[in-house]
């Protein structure tokens, strides 16, 4: 029997409880960590996007991306590094955040959703697992960014120090940003609570190079079942958070920040899925990745705000399901022009694929 | 020898893993400049039948896997 990895395992624990505790500590329900959510209320606090609910500096990214890189410079393993087709994981990180917020949430949030019975979360993990099986025949078929290079301390630390100014700038003049009064944006914890939690999130995560993707990737291409105990003990321990606090509720109707419009929760994670594949590590290691002193990283999570803020901008993003005036249940999901941008969103991955698969790799 | 220095995880696995289908080669020396990597085939490594030894040569490592 191939040997469990306890670091992850405890890894995985920590964000399961880091997740409830957030909660209760004000963040909204099943959204303890959300990393596209958070990157998506960040985009709206710097007034990238003008969605009234969604708009707050996450202190949780902050003290995630720090965690990382304090333990990588602890360890020795912070190192700079870049060159690998940055402008094309520039898209993948916007095609990743528009399929998370179809969906509602990363592949973080789906784990936490599921852990508190949200059975749209299943649907979604269809959609994540196809996704991660085309981005893999992908890997196979020889897809590659190509290398990246060593590159200098400095550009190792822009997104630590892009985060800490905004950080700092978020305590000390909170009136330049723009903050929700209604929604979820307006729901969080204490910020000095929810950046000391994240940033013990942010550390373990660097040690145990926990992945959501990683998790179901090395599983189905390697059988190494390593990443994949972290995500099942996020399920466990988020599960037994909810059980113990009454709130666990098992269905599809009235999820909180859910809609239960199957095919397009299948297709926007069927989008995280192979693009974060295709990125090599979910968005929460993308962060984890950029706190190394990983520049493709950081240009990821680039990516991926601007994708929030197109998602709200244009219209692409997912509505919850809702009870009308009338108190009837309405169904939410996305219209017109996020399914049109699902569709662009998935031949841009095809394009994206097929164009950087390596001939010489291919022909071997 | 494979040399993934350069690539982020999975590609470092994906690459040993190819060779030793392909091939099954008794010995292989991958060279990785990434600690994950060296974690990654390194586990890779062992669970295919091969014993691994890991060398570090300043920021990159050579790990040699042997039947």
């Amino acid at each position: 029997m191939k040997k469990i990895n306890w670091l992850v395992v405890i890894a995985g624990a920590v964000v399961g409880i880091a997740a409830v505790v957030l909660t209760l500590l004000g963040n909204p329900a099943n959204m303890g960590f959300c990393i596209a959510c958070f990157l998506r209320d960040i985009a709206g606090g710097v007034g990238l996007h003008s969605a009234a609910k969604v708009q707050y500096i996450r202190p949780e990214i902050i003290g995630l991306v720090l965690g990382a890189f304090v333990m990588a410079l602890v360890k020795g393993e912070f190192r700079a590094k870049g060159g690998s087709s940055p402008a094309t994981r520039f898209v993948l990180g916007m095609v990743v955040m528009i399929g998370a917020l179809v969906f509602l949430g990363c592949p973080l949030r789906m784990v936490i959703r599921l852990g508190g019975g949200d059975l749209n979360a299943l649907v979604g993990m269809v959609g994540f697992a196809l996704g991660i099986l085309v981005g893999i025949f992908f890997l196979k078929k020889g897809f590659s960014l190509k290398r990246s290079y060593t590159l200098g301390n400095a550009e190792g630390g822009i997104l630590p120090a892009v985060l800490t100014g905004l950080f700092i700038l978020a305590i000390a003049v909170p009136t330049l940003f723009k903050a929700s009064e209604a929604g979820p944006g307006s729901m969080h914890a204490p910020i000095i609570a929810a950046f000391a939690i994240a940033l013990v999130v942010g550390a373990l995560a660097q040690r145990s190079r926990l992945c959501m993707v990683g998790g179901l990737r090395d599983t189905f291409m390697f059988q190494d079942l390593k990443l994949l105990y972290g995500f099942v003990a996020i399920f466990v321990l988020v599960l037994i958070g909810n059980l113990v606090q009454g709130k666990f509720k098992l269905g599809f109707e009235s999820q909180p920040i859910a809609h239960s419009a199957h095919l397009w929760n299948i297709l926007g994670m069927f989008l995280v899925g192979w693009g974060s594949v295709l990125l090599g590590g979910c968005p929460l290691r993308q962060l984890i990745l950029a706190g190394e002193g990983n520049g493709d990283s950081a240009v990821s999570v680039f990516g991926m705000i601007a994708g929030a803020a197109i998602s709200h901008n244009f219209g692409l993003a997912g509505a919850a399901d809702a009870v009308n005036e009338a108190g009837e249940y309405v169904v939410g999901g996305i219209g017109t022009a996020g399914k049109v941008a699902v569709v662009i969103c998935i031949l841009v991955l095809l394009a994206i694929s097929l164009l950087n698969v390596q001939k010489k790799e291919k022909n071997a | 020898m494979i040399d993934a220095r350069g690539f982020s995880c999975p590609m470092p696995m994906a690459m040993v893993q190819k060779e030793v289908k392909k091939n099954a080669p008794a010995e292989l020396v991958v060279l990785v400049d990434d600690k994950c990597a060296v974690e990654n085939v390194s586990r890779f490594g062992k669970n295919s039948g091969y014993e691994v030894t890991v060398a570090q040569e300043g920021e990159e490592y050579r790990l040699t896997l042997k039947k």
